[in-house]
C-alpha cells in the first residue's frame, strides 16, 4: 500500500483503537515476535513436551561420506546426522583396535569429523572398520578391496580438469559438428531431431535424478533424497524466471513474441545442459577420489559418445536460422565447460547430499529445456506428436540408455 | 602427543617411506627395536600417528592416562594403553589376588561357618578409552567378588538387589533346588529392592562360578553379574602364588558378538600392568570362562607349559600343555613355575579375543 493513499480509498483499515497506524514492517513482524515471546515464557515456564523428555537414550546415527586410503592411513569422513551429539571413543579395523586422529572429539548434530586411522592395509584386502562410540555403539564401513585413493596434488586436479574437458567440452563441440547435416534437413527433419533432443534431455533428467536420489540417500543430516527434490524445483523455476525475464526485454523491444526464440532457446539448452554436466562431472570428480571410480578408456569414450548427442540438442533450433545471442562454440563451452568445475569441485568437496543437489539442480534445469522445446515441435498444423517427433523422442531415450549403458563399466 | 615423545621415534611415516614396500609390523618394530629408539614400553598402540597436524585426541585425552608412556612395540591396543583402573572402576591386578574368605564362625555342631554380603549394582564403567559401559555387578565391580570357602563348610551368602532389574546368584556346585538361583524354584527372581539368603555347603571342591540366572540370560550374564567360586579342598593345596583369572567380554552395541575382551574386566590391563611372579615359585591360576556371544574361549601362555586340572575338581592334573581351551562355564586351575625371569605373554590363542583386549604379560622376577 502506497504512503499516499487516502483513509477513503481503502476498504481496510490497519488502525489501532487510537486510530495510529502501525508501520507496516511491523504488521509483517509482528506475528514472528509474537510466536518468538509465546515460546519464550513456554521453555522459562519450564512446559511439559518442551524439556527433554527424562532418559531418553542418546540416539548415535553417523554417516560415513568418504573413504581415502593412503600409505598407511585410512581417512574416514564421519557425519552425525542424528538429534544428539556422538562421540567417537575407538577405531577397530577387523578386529584390531587402530590408533587415530579426529578432527572433533564430539561431533554435533549435523557437524562431521575427519578420521584419520593408523592401519597397515594390504593392497585388494577387504577390510570391515568398526567405529566404537563412547555409548559402546558400532557405526560400520565396509571396504571391498583396498586400493590406494588418489593423492590430492597439483597433478591430480590437473587430470580432474583433463577429465572435465573429455567428458564435457570436447564430445559437446564434437556434437555441434552435425551442424551442416541439420541446416540441409527439412523443416519435418529438424521437428524429428528436435524430438531426438526432448527425449534426450528427459532422459538426463530422470537418470540425474535418480543417480542424486542414490548419492543423497547416504546421508540424511541435509534432509537426504529432498535435496534432489529441491535441485530440480530450483534449477527449473530459477531458468523459468530467467526465460521470462529476457522476453519481457525482449517484447518491449521487438512486440509481442510468444515463444522463446530459437538462439535464446539454444541459450538455454546449453545453460540447461551446461548444469547438467556440472553435476555429471561432480559425480565422476567425486568417485574418482574417492578411488570407487577406476578411470578406464571405455569410461572416457562412453562418457564422450554420451554426450556428443548433447551437442546435436543444443544446435537442433537454430539449424536454419543464424545464432544471434551467442556464437556456436560458446553454446558449447556453456554446455560443456561445467564438467570441469564439477569433476575440481567433486574431487575436492565431496559430499554426498551436495553432489545429490546439484544432480538435482542438472536434471531441474534439463527438463525445463525439454518443456521449452516442446512448442518447437508442432508441425504447420499444430500436431506436437507426429510420428517424425514421436520417433525422435525414442531415438533419443534409446541413444541415451544405450551410451549410458557403457559408463557404468 | 601423547606422553611419549615422537622426536625420539622415527614417525611411522618415515619408516614406511624408507622400507618403500608395505612394512608388515613384525618388520617395524623389529626395526624399530634394533634401532634402539623405543623405551622398555615403547609403542603400545600400534604406531604414533601423523604427527605435527592439530589435530583433537580422541576422547578422553590419553594424557590423563598415568601410564600413556608405557606402550608395546608391534602389540595391539588402545591408544595410549589401557584406561586406568581408578577411571575404569575395575582393577584386575587387585582382582587377581582377591580371595575373599568372608566372615568366618564356627556353627555348634562344629563347622565353619562362612558369610558373605553381595549387592546387585548397576553401575557404569569405563572398559575401554571413551567407552561407557552400563553395567551390572554383584558389589560394584566386574567379575564379582571372588568367593573362598574350604571343602564342607557351611555357606551363606546375603543377597540384596539393590538393581533396576531382578536377578538371581545361581552358583555352580552341589545345593537343593530352592537354593540354585533360579527363576520360579525356591525365592526365584529376586526383584528391586528385595533380599535373599542362599544357604548351602561348599561342596565338591574345585574352582567354580556363580552368575545371575534371570532370563534374558545372555545380557544378565553378560552385563557383569559373574564371579569366581574357589573350593579349597579339605586337604588344602601345595603352597603357591593363587590367583583368578575370569575371562569375560563386552558386548557394548547390542549386537550378536562382543566388542572387547578381557580377563578381570578390563581389556590389555594386563599389558600396561603385568602379573608379578616369582621365578620357580609354584603359580595357581583358577582360570574361568564367562564369555557370553562368542563360543569358546582359550587360554595359552608363551614360553612355558602348564598343568592343567579341569574344573579344579581333582589333585591329579590331566594335561601339561601351553595352551586349553573353555567353553562357557567351563573352568579350571592351570599351575606352572616360570624357569627363566623376564616378561611372558599369555592371551587368548583366538587372536582376535587377543587383539580386542585378552592379552597380558607375565613379569618374572629372578628368585
Amino acid at each position: 500500500m502506497s504512503t499516499d493513499a487516502t483513509p477513503e480509498q481503502k476498504p481496510y483499515q490497519d488502525l489501532t483503537p487510537e486510530g495510529r497506524r502501525l508501520p507496516r514492517w511491523f504488521l509483517g513482524l509482528a506475528p514472528l515476535i509474537l510466536s518468538a515471546i509465546v515460546l519464550g515464557l513456554l521453555s522459562l515456564a519450564q512446559a511439559p513436551g518442551l524439556a527433554r523428555l527424562g532418559d531418553v537414550p542418546p540416539r548415535e546415527e553417523v554417516a560415513i561420506e568418504s573413504v581415502r586410503l593412503s600409505a598407511g592411513q585410512i581417512e574416514l569422513v564421519a557425519r552425525n546426522e542424528g538429534p544428539d551429539p556422538v562421540s567417537i571413543a575407538q577405531v577397530n579395523v577387523s578386529d584390531y583396535f587402530a590408533a587415530f586422529t579426529q578432527s572433533r572429539a564430539v561431533i554435533d548434530p549435523l557437524q562431521a569429523t575427519t578420521i584419520k586411522v593408523t592401519y597397515d592395509w594390504v593392497e585388494g584386502d577387504p577390510y570391515e572398520i568398526a567405529l566404537i562410540t563412547s555409548a559402546g555403539g558400532k557405526i560400520l564401513v565396509a571396504i571391498a578391496a583396498a586400493a590406494r585413493s588418489p593423492e590430492k596434488e597439483p597433478s591430480f586436479f590437473a587430470l580432474m580438469a583433463l577429465l572435465g574437458v573429455y567428458v564435457g567440452v570436447i564430445p559437446v563441440i564434437l556434437g555441434m559438428l552435425w551442424l551442416p547435416f541439420v541446416r540441409r534437413s527439412s523443416g519435418a527433419w529438424v521437428r524429428g531431431l528436435l524430438g531426438f533432443t526432448v527425449g534426450l534431455l528427459a532422459f538426463l533428467g530422470f537418470d540425474a535424478t535418480i543417480e542424486g536420489w542414490e548419492l543423497a540417500s547416504q546421508t540424511g543430516a541435509f534432509g537426504g533424497p529432498l535435496v534432489v527434490l529441491l535441485g530440480v524445483m530450483l534449477a527449473y523455476l530459477l531458468l523459468e524466471g530467467l526465460d521470462g525475464w529476457l522476453k519481457g526485454h525482449r517484447r518491449t523491444a521487438v512486440g509481442a513474441e510468444n515463444t522463446t526464440s530459437p538462439g535464446r532457446l539454444a541459450l538455454l539448452i546449453a545453460a540447461g545442459i551446461g548444469m547438467h554436466n556440472l553435476g555429471e562431472g561432480l559425480a565422476i570428480g567425486s568417485a574418482y577420489a574417492v578411488g570407487s571410480l577406476g578411470l578406464g578408456a571405455a569410461l572416457i569414450v562412453g562418457f564422450a559418445i554420451h554426450n556428443t548427442t548433447e551437442g546435436l540438442a543444443i544446435l537442433s533450433p537454430w539449424a536454419h536460422e543464424p545464432p544471434r545471442l551467442a556464437p556456436p562454440r560458446l553454446l558449447g563451452l556453456i554446455a560443456g565447460a561445467p564438467a570441469i568445475i564439477g569433476c575440481l569441485l567433486g574431487a575436492t568437496v565431496y559430499q554426498p547430499t551436495l553432489a545429490g543437489f546439484l544432480l538435482g539442480f542438472g536434471a531441474g534445469a534439463v527438463g525445463q529445456v525439454a518443456i521449452k522445446i516442446l512448442p518447437m515441435l508442432r508441425d504447420k498444423a499444430g500436431r506436437l506428436l507426429t510420428p517424425l517427433t514421436a520417433a525422435g523422442m525414442i531415438a533419443g531415450i534409446a541413444v541415451m540408455y544405450l551410451t549410458g549403458l557403457l559408463v557404468r563399466a | 602427543m601423547y606422553g611419549w615423545s615422537s622426536s625420539k621415534l622415527p614417525s611411522r611415516r618415515a619408516v614406511l617411506s624408507g622400507a618403500a614396500a608395505a612394512a608388515a609390523v613384525p618388520a617395524l618394530s623389529a626395526l624399530a627395536l634394533t634401532a634402539g629408539a623405543l623405551p622398555e614400553h615403547g609403542g603400545h598402540g600400534p604406531s604414533e600417528p601423523g604427527s605435527g597436524v592439530p589435530e583433537a585426541p580422541p576422547t578422553p585425552s590419553p594424557r590423563d592416562a598415568p601410564h600413556a608412556d608405557q606402550r608395546h612395540a608391534g602389540h595391539a591396543g588402545f591408544q595410549g594403553g589401557s584406561v586406568p583402573p581408578e577411571r575404569a572402576g575395575i582393577d584386575p591386578t587387585a582382582i587377581l589376588r582377591d580371595f575373599d574368605r568372608g566372615r568366618v564362625s564356627t556353627l555348634p555342631d562344629g563347622r565353619t561357618l562362612r558369610e558373605w554380603d553381595l549387592v546387585a549394582i548397576d553401575k557404569d564403567f569405563e572398559v575401554a578409552p571413551g567407552v561407557t559401559f552400563p553395567g551390572w555387578s554383584y558389589n560394584g565391580r566386574i567379575p564379582g567378588p571372588s568367593l573362598w570357602a574350604q571343602e564342607g563348610d557351611a555357606l551363606r551368602i546375603h543377597f540384596s538387589n539393590a538393581g533396576a532389574h531382578p536377578h538371581t546368584i545361581h552358583f555352580h556346585g552341589v545345593h537343593p533346588a530352592e537354593m540354585d538361583g533360579t527363576p520360579g524354584i525356591g525365592a526365584g527372581s529376586i526383584l528391586p529392592g528385595q533380599t535373599f539368603t542362599y544357604e548351602f555347603d561348599a561342596i565338591p571342591f574345585g574352582t567354580h562360578l556363580y552368575h545371575c540366572h534371570q532370563s534374558p540370560l545372555a545380557p544378565h550374564i553378560a552385563k557383569g553379574l559373574y564371579g569366581a567360586f574357589i573350593i579349597e579342598p579339605k586337604q588344602g593345596r601345595p603352597p603357591a602364588d593363587d590367583m583368578v583369572m575370569v575371562m569375560n567380554g563386552y558386548n557394548t552395541d547390542g549386537g550378536d558378538d562382543n566388542e572387547f575382551y578381557s580377563v578381570n574386566g578390563l581389556p590389555f590391563h594386563f599389558m600396561d600392568f603385568p602379573v608379578q611372579v616369582t621365578q620357580h615359585e609354584l603359580v595357581r591360576i583358577h582360570l574361568i570362562n564367562v564369555l557370553e556371544y562368542d563360543p569358546i574361549n582359550s587360554f595359552h601362555i608363551h614360553g612355558n607349559f602348564f598343568h592343567y586340572y579341569p574344573t579344579g575338581t581333582m589333585l591329579t592334573p590331566s594335561e601339561f600343555t601351553d595352551t586349553i581351551s573353555q567353553v562357557q562355564g567351563q573352568r579350571g586351575i592351570v599351575e606352572l613355575r616360570f624357569p627363566y625371569p623376564g616378561k611372558f605373554m599369555f592371551h587368548a590363542h583366538k587372536t582376535e579375543f587377543a587383539e580386542l583386549g585378552w592379552m597380558g604379560f607375565f613379569e618374572v622376577r629372578p628368585a
